[in-house]
């Protein structure tokens, strides 16, 4: 299929810049990459700018309230497992007045493509801090500053039990196309962190990395069964160490051609290794942002991908099996069973 | 208790009584025995032409010394009642739990001495009974209810043989109970006939009026059904008529959850129901089931409700089927989660952001909570929009009789569809000529559309801010609530019609309200359709002189008819105690 089969015939309103633009094309390309009709797909948002998106994908869509995208397309999926469905959604939407529903999907596994929107702001309320705020940062509802420590939404997913969790880039198109492909492969609850700018609100909030030469040196792109490689010159590897006196794991730097680089492995049941590979990053233990002087890379890539029984095949499957030894199986054969009496 | 009155209410029905029940429990699931607070009740009317379970009971079994209080200070029966009491628990440490200032709590109560008082060892009876089954003394205590119950059965006369097969199939999934409480409750009969010489038999004559269930089919099958029950069934008649697959999306509240569990019980009937992570996420994974083309309903109580607002307004917006059950109790906040009340009434109408007309119902006895159940389906799968049905505690836990009807003989669905010549360039704006939208979902090749909770263009179907736009949909959205008006039942009025009296009533207090048009000789018009109203609803009110509006909330459903019809005066009577009406009360109220 071709991307352009998935643009529908509406003008896209996301402000000039913004890095949801490439997230929308992005998702085009991978749906027709995947192949699935148009008709069996359904994108359910929520609210804020990333939940416009359905509007602009020709596909069924559906962009209902704040922060109730979850829920409405646990539903959508479990009663129509064979569609699939895809939810649009934003730090705000997802993290803050949607994050009951947000770690339910993921404890389920209703098997959903969850694209997050992180651009660290409320935009379409226009300018203020949300949960992935670092802390002290300046908005419209915190002229001096944030006091509260940020979600790293990995954590979250992983602490809710996700099996699968990806994070990209809007301005990295080619790992954006393979992590949202990689979600709709994988069957259960897959989250992908799109890092995108707001070009209004926050510009630049990605910017340590958003510039190709820096991002070289401060990110790395994990692929499934490839070495841990990053630096402009792929001088660089990610090794793990334990502290010998608190036996805490942590990842290092080393020479790409240290024979301790560790190798991605993104099936591994155990989360330790995905939860250190996903909190390397913007923000020190505090929430404050280091951006650069991040002394790791942040992980993009499809960091976890990992089987596990859905949720809607789950509930499906059990109707079914009694639904298979059940005697009675309509109205009528129901009350036949009932004690009656005749007057 | 609730386990003995149960029984005893099943074994009268099938025996052909008419029955009426009212379940009393406090909200703890134990609550301190033994004290005012924690005492457990169960009312029940059985006999011919059932309409309530009565306001005072003929005869009274008090299993301790609080509810020997509790039944005496709240008048619960006649000056001439048998009153049953278990003397085992009249103990000075019982008197004292339930805060007796004497020794001799008859005299400190006043009870009059009409009341024929049967003291009986309740404890001590049952304990004798099961004293060779090597049951623990905790089991044996327990059991003190069923040899109370075959007590109760002697005293009305009920045969011992067919109350044997009804406790075999109570206990069926415990076996090991079935051998000890058959042997307290034959006991407790037994005793019963060595009392024959100080206590006279009551014989009901077995027979039943079947005018009130509107029935002219002869020989059909009847069972007893409680209200939540009714309910669940109703939904699953009603997806199997329209050829749809039910989804319920709910979330545990007293006094709804029953329809939960029903719901999750039948798997067998292809029904899917969720527990979701909280109120929100019940009534959203049913919008989510709903837009993917289900027979989609969520099930909850007043507070629930609350939570549900802005996403049932989504639906309005959206213009999906969805049913909404709100099992009533009282309010506000928690309140009292299980006593009755029809506070709610305000909140179905009106509790939601924006111009936001629904479809609002009400079941009128715990049977026809099926019936319209049924209803609300059936108008939301054809007029896409949320239907909200209000039924309450007393509904929800009482039972009564059921006409058992064949999924045939129950009125057709037709959920709305979508023309063949809209493939190719459906939108979600676009109507019949009813004014309902067309419903296109998920899998259905060629009509992909994007559906929204923000305002929609009313030729395009986008969203739109155009003010004129704004107020076409806001009225078409009116428009499509008010065309149901000509597609539900004229508004009947039951009893004396030529009498210048009209009771006016709506859910749940049809029994009361019919028991005391009678005693009055006047009429009654008991509403289920609230919005839409039926449309004669003027007309039949114009013609009386006095109307009487009676409800269990502070006159929510006056102040409506007061809005929703001209030139009419409306006299109120209202209770607000979490109890189903008594009649004398409004037999009172209206004669003073």
């Amino acid at each position: 299929m071709e991307a352009s089969q998935f643009k529908s015939d509406q003008y896209v309103r996301f402000c000039p810049g913004c890095g949801d633009h490439a997230i929308c094309m992005a998702l085009q390309k991978a749906m027709a990459q995947i192949g699935i009709p148009t008709h069996q797909v359904a994108v359910i948002s929520g609210i804020g700018c990333s939940s416009r998106m359905p509007h602009y994908l020709n596909t069924y869509g559906f962009n209902t309230i704040h922060g109730r995208g979850g829920a409405i397309a646990t539903g959508v999926k479990t009663s129509h497992p064979e569609l699939t469905v895809w939810q649009m959604s934003g730090d705000g939407d997802c993290l803050a007045i949607g994050g009951n529903h947000f770690i339910h999907e993921i404890r389920r596994n209703v098997d959903l493509n969850v694209c997050m929107f992180n651009n660290r702001i409320y935009g379409l309320t226009k300018g203020q801090y949300s949960p992935t705020s670092p802390k002290g940062f300046v908005s419209k509802s915190s002229p001096f500053g944030t006091v509260e420590r940020p979600f790293i939404p990995a954590e979250l997913v992983l602490g809710a039990r996700g099996t699968f969790f990806a994070r990209t880039l809007d301005v990295d198109m080619p790992t954006t196309v393979d992590c949202l492909v990689a979600a709709q492969q994988h069957k259960g609850c897959s989250i992908v962190e799109c890092l995108v700018n707001c070009v209004i609100f926050n510009n630049g909030t990605h910017a340590w990395i958003a510039d190709r030469e820096q991002r070289a040196e401060h990110s790395i792109v994990l692929k499934h069964g490839e070495k841990m490689i990053f630096g402009k010159e792929n001088d660089k590897g990610l090794a793990i160490e334990i502290d010998p006196q608190t036996f805490v794991p942590r990842i290092i730097v080393v020479p790409a051609d240290d024979p301790r680089v560790l190798t991605h492995d993104a099936t591994q049941a155990d989360p330790t290794l995905h939860r250190l590979l996903a909190l390397m990053g913007p923000t020190d233990p505090n929430g404050v942002a280091v951006g650069g002087d991040s002394p790791l890379p942040i992980a993009l890539g499809v960091i976890r991908n990992v089987e596990a029984e859905t949720y809607d095949a789950a509930v499906n499957q059990q109707i079914a099996d009694i639904r298979s030894k059940a005697k009675a199986k309509t109205f009528d054969e129901l009350t036949a069973t009932l004690e009656t009496w005749q007057m | 208790m609730q386990l003995t009155g149960n029984m005893f209410s099943s074994l009268s029905a099938i025996l052909g009584h008419e029955i009426s029940t009212l379940p009393d429990f406090p909200a703890e699931i134990r609550a301190p025995q033994g004290t005012i607070g924690g005492v457990s009740g169960f009312q029940v009317q059985l006999g011919a032409q059932v309409y309530t379970p009565g306001d005072k009971a003929d005869v009274m079994v008090a299993m301790n010394a609080a509810a020997l209080k509790v039944s005496a200070m709240s008048r619960h029966y006649h000056d001439h009642a048998i009153l049953i009491v278990d003397t085992d628990s009249l103990a000075a440490k019982d008197l004292e739990k339930a805060q007796f200032k004497t020794d001799n709590p008859f005299t400190e109560l006043g009870i009059p001495e009409t009341v024929q008082i049967v003291p009986v060892p309740l404890t001590t009876l049952a304990k004798e009974a099961l004293k060779d089954t090597g049951l623990d003394n905790k089991s044996m205590l327990k059991s003190r209810n069923m040899f109370a119950l075959g007590l109760i059965y002697w005293l009305f006369d009920l045969p011992m043989d067919k109350a044997i097969h009804l406790l075999e199939d109570k206990f069926r999934k415990k076996p090991a109970l079935i051998e000890p409480n058959t042997k307290v409750m034959v006991d407790g009969y037994n005793y019963g006939q060595n009392l024959a010489l100080s206590v006279n038999q009551i014989r009901l004559a077995a027979q039943r009026s079947n005018s009130d269930n509107g029935l002219t089919a002869e020989r059909s099958n009847f069972t007893s059904i409680a209200g939540n029950k009714a309910t669940a069934w109703g939904l699953i008649a009603a997806a199997q008529k329209a050829g749809k697959h039910l989804f319920l999306g709910s979330y545990p509240i007293t006094p709804a959850t029953d329809i939960l569990h029903e719901l999750a019980a039948r798997k067998d009937m292809n029904v899917m129901a969720i527990q979701a992570e909280d109120e929100i996420a019940g009534v959203c994974t049913a919008i989510g089931a709903a837009f993917a083309g289900d027979l989609a309903c969520t099930t909850t109580s007043g507070p629930g409700l609350s939570l549900k607002s802005e996403a049932i307004g989504l639906a309005v917006m959206a213009e999906l089927p969805l049913v909404v059950v709100d099992v009533q109790r009282g309010g506000p906040s928690t309140g009292l989660p299980t006593k009755t009340e029809q506070t709610d009434l305000l909140q179905a109408l009106y509790g939601r952001n924006g111009e936001c007309p629904a479809v609002v119902l009400a079941a009128s006895t715990s049977a026809n909570c099926f019936d319209f159940a049924y209803e609300a389906c059936k108008i939301a799968l054809e007029n896409m929009t949320p239907v909200i049905l209000l039924t309450d505690t007393y509904l929800a836990n009482g039972t009564g009789l059921w006409r058992v009807p064949k999924l045939a003989e129950l009125p057709e669905i037709h959920p709305q569809t979508v023309p063949e010549e809209l493939k190719g360039h459906f939108n979600p704006a676009l109507r019949d000529e009813r004014g309902v939208r067309y419903w296109a979902y998920p899998g259905m090749e060629g009509y992909e559309h994007r559906n929204i909770g923000l305002e929609r263009d009313a030729e395009k179907g986008t969203i739109s801010t155009n003010p004129e736009n704004h107020e076409k949909m806001v009225r078409a959205r009116q428009a499509k609530i008010a065309q149901i008006a000509d597609r539900i039942p004229l508004l009947k009025v039951q009893g004396n019609t030529s009498s210048d009296t009209l009771l006016v009533g709506w859910g749940s207090t049809e029994g009361h309200l019919h028991a005391a048009a009678n005693e009055l000789n006047c009429a009654l018009a008991q509403f289920n359709f609230i919005a839409p109203l039926p449309k004669n609803t003027q007309e039949v009110l114009s013609q009386y002189k006095r109307i009487i509006v009676c409800e269990l909330n502070t006159g929510q459903f006056a102040g409506y008819l007061r809005n929703s019809c001209e030139g009419i005066s409306i006299e109120q009577y209202n209770e607000i105690q979490g109890q189903p009406f008594a009649v004398e009360r409004i037999v009172n109220f209206v004669k003073k």
